[in-house]
């Protein structure tokens, strides 16, 4: 591996990045504690939290769509799932099911509607964020008077999705799964051959026998239904639904993919560079509490780093297509 | 007589009313390059579509081998054996050689959830496909597509459609975005392969590669059939003067 491999990978800068920025916050943070057990296992949650979503997010955009109806779709995950255990008193598994079923559902409405509209996906998908956490929020107000419901036992469950070491979720292990199945299927498999081409050029991609619209359903129900799994996950650790949780995610994930490499234009990327941008997140986020300094920065600190990784990631590609290997 | 490739019998074609091509006839055969000429928006682009299956025609029939077919997809077309190299040439610039050349047709190995992409089978039958086409250039497989000149883009996409098994090739304005020295490289592409028997559809604004490869020549005017004609039976001179579409064509027409 020579240099200039190196910097023709879209993940590098988010590695180097990441490191720079975990040494940054270990410096001016350290003495506070976020180098301690604590300190990791909180930047270590949240980058996986965010990193379940971020991941199938991070292909979706590799094909060149958006999809910003993951935020609504974790919040009414977390209350269907609440609603179902307490309310209707159904075994966990029934709300379980029914959570991840809405996540599939909200999927194919995305692709169905960016399908048939033709409209851009970002629009398309922002006002399906609408409508899902609107419906969510009325829903269970109507039933239950409120927005959040408690609940009180979530038995087996609590061991799959709330299990904690030292104050370590069960979450990054599931964040572990999801990434190694999303590398797998962008890299060895023909259907992760598709969706670089699909990014790089729909027509191409289509006129070459590309499934197009086989592949961006597939991968609309990947990001609805990993949105519904975090939903379930954070209602399961909170012991509470919550029906307007979970909008940060609607840019976070499109941000953390982003940070991590990926071409806003689709058609370049990779699964471990949006794992880098989603440890630098978590790093940032919970870096700051432990500087001391007001956390009111960190939005202006991940704005400044997003449009750094923008303008780095359209040198890496323009790199990438003047070199001659 | 050896039966026809892609015969189209009497093919006319409407866009929302506006006639993009009316009662074109046309038959190709196998071995044999045809140059379809025409000026801007003359309908070439059109017609190929209808030969391919991206669009279908209004009225008339598509004939493959003298049967009558409707393609009602790209891929019903590329079954048959008619491969496409559009004026985009089709490939993906961020993509590498190997896997551009295997898109939708990627090879693999391993069965269930472990099937995958058998990258270093992609890798040595892409690169020795090119190099069968005579590129003379040393290409790496993993090479991006959008770091190649316009006639290695070329070569990719023309080995590709002939290794899918493509027995008729449709070429639009292959050397239109290309140099004098790259023009000739891609010429030569299609001799060779018009030599192994595929039957060629040639769409060039330029008069003097037609007459320097073509067997048959179709002359389009704002979506009509001006004249057809075999090698050498008209001069450089009354070809230029068809494809402008101009006062001439008459006196062409009538001096047969
Ligand atoms: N999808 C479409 N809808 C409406 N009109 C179209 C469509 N495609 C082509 N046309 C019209 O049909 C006519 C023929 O177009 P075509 O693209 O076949 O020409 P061409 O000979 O390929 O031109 P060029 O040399 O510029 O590529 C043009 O007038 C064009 O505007
Ligand atoms: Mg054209």
């Amino acid at each position: 591996m020579e240099l200039g491999y190196l910097l023709r990978q879209t993940w590098f800068g988010a590695f180097l990045a990441a490191i720079f920025v975990y040494i940054f916050f270990a410096f001016f943070g350290g003495a506070n504690g976020f180098t301690s057990i604590g300190g990791t296992a909180g930047w270590l949650n949240t980058a996986a939290e965010l990193g379940i979503i971020a991941v199938p997010i991070g292909l979706l955009m590799i094909a060149g769509e958006f999809d910003l109806s993951t935020g609504s779709v974790v919040g009414a995950a977390s209350i269907i799932v609440a609603m179902c255990t307490s309310f209707f008193g159904f075994p966990v598994i029934v709300g379980i099911f029914l959570a991840l079923a809405m996540g599939v559902g909200v999927g194919l409405f995305n692709a169905a509607l960016v399908h048939k509209t033709s409209v851009p996906s970002f629009i398309v998908t922002l006002a399906t964020n609408f409508i899902v956490a609107g419906t969510a929020l009325a829903l269970s107000r109507v039933l239950s008077g409120s927005s959040t419901v408690s609940i009180p036992d979530a038995g087996w469950a609590e061991v799959v999705f709330a299990t904690r070491w030292n104050q370590m979720y069960i979450s990054i292990i599931w964040w572990i799964a999801a990434t190694a199945l999303a590398t797998w299927v962008l890299k060895a498999t023909p259907f992760g051959n598709w969706i670089f081409a699909i990014g790089g050029s729909n027509d191409s991609a289509q006129r070459a026998g590309v499934p197009i619209w086989r592949v961006k359903r597939l991968l609309y129900v990947w990001t609805g239904v990993s949105a519904a799994l975090v939903g379930v996950m954070t209602a399961i650790q909170f012991n509470q639904g919550n029906a307007v949780a979970g909008q940060s995610y609607v840019f976070q994930t499109a941000i953390a993919a982003v940070i991590g490499g990926v071409l806003l234009t689709g058609g370049f990327g990779s699964v471990i560079g949006v794992v880098f941008g989603c440890i630098i997140y978590g790093t940032i986020t919970i870096g700051l509490f432990y500087t001391g300094w007001p956390t009111d920065w960190s939005q202006a600190f991940i704005g400044s780093l997003l449009v750094v990784a923008v303008l780095a990631n359209n040198a890496i590609r323009d790199f990438a297509l003047k070199s001659k290997n | 007589m050896t039966t026809p490739l892609i015969s189209l019998k009497n093919v006319t074609k409407s866009y929302s009313g506006m006639i993009a091509l009316s009662g074109i006839n046309i038959d190709t055969y196998p071995g044999e390059i045809h140059c379809l000429l025409g000026d801007n928006g003359a309908g070439k682009s059109t017609l190929i579509k209808i030969m391919s299956g991206v669009v279908q025609p209004t009225s008339g029939e598509v004939y493959w081998k003298d049967k009558s077919v409707h393609f009602k997809s790209p891929k019903e077309a590329q079954d048959l054996g008619i491969g496409t190299v559009h004026q985009d040439v089709g490939l993906i610039p961020m993509m590498s050689v190997a896997r551009n050349f295997f898109l939708a047709n990627e090879p693999t190995k391993g069965w269930g959830p472990f099937r995958r992409i058998d990258h270093s089978k992609a890798r040595e039958i892409s690169i020795s496909r090119i190099k069968s086409m005579g590129v003379s250039r040393e290409i790496a497989a993993d090479q991006l597509v959008g770091t190649m000149s316009g006639g290695e883009r070329q070569a990719i996409a023309i080995s590709r459609a002939v290794y899918f098994g493509a027995r008729f090739l449709i070429l639009d304005e292959p050397t239109a975005a290309l140099g004098v020295k790259e023009s000739s490289v891609v010429i030569d592409l299609v001799k060779q392969t018009k030599s192994t028997g595929t039957g060629i559809l040639l769409i060039t604004h330029n008069a003097t590669h037609a007459l320097s490869v073509g067997d048959r020549f179709t002359v389009l005017t704002q979506g009509q059939v001006v004249d057809q004609f075999k090698r050498g039976e008209r001069t450089r001179e009354q070809l230029l003067d068809l494809m402008s579409g101009g006062v001439k064509v008459e006196s062409v027409l009538n001096g047969r």
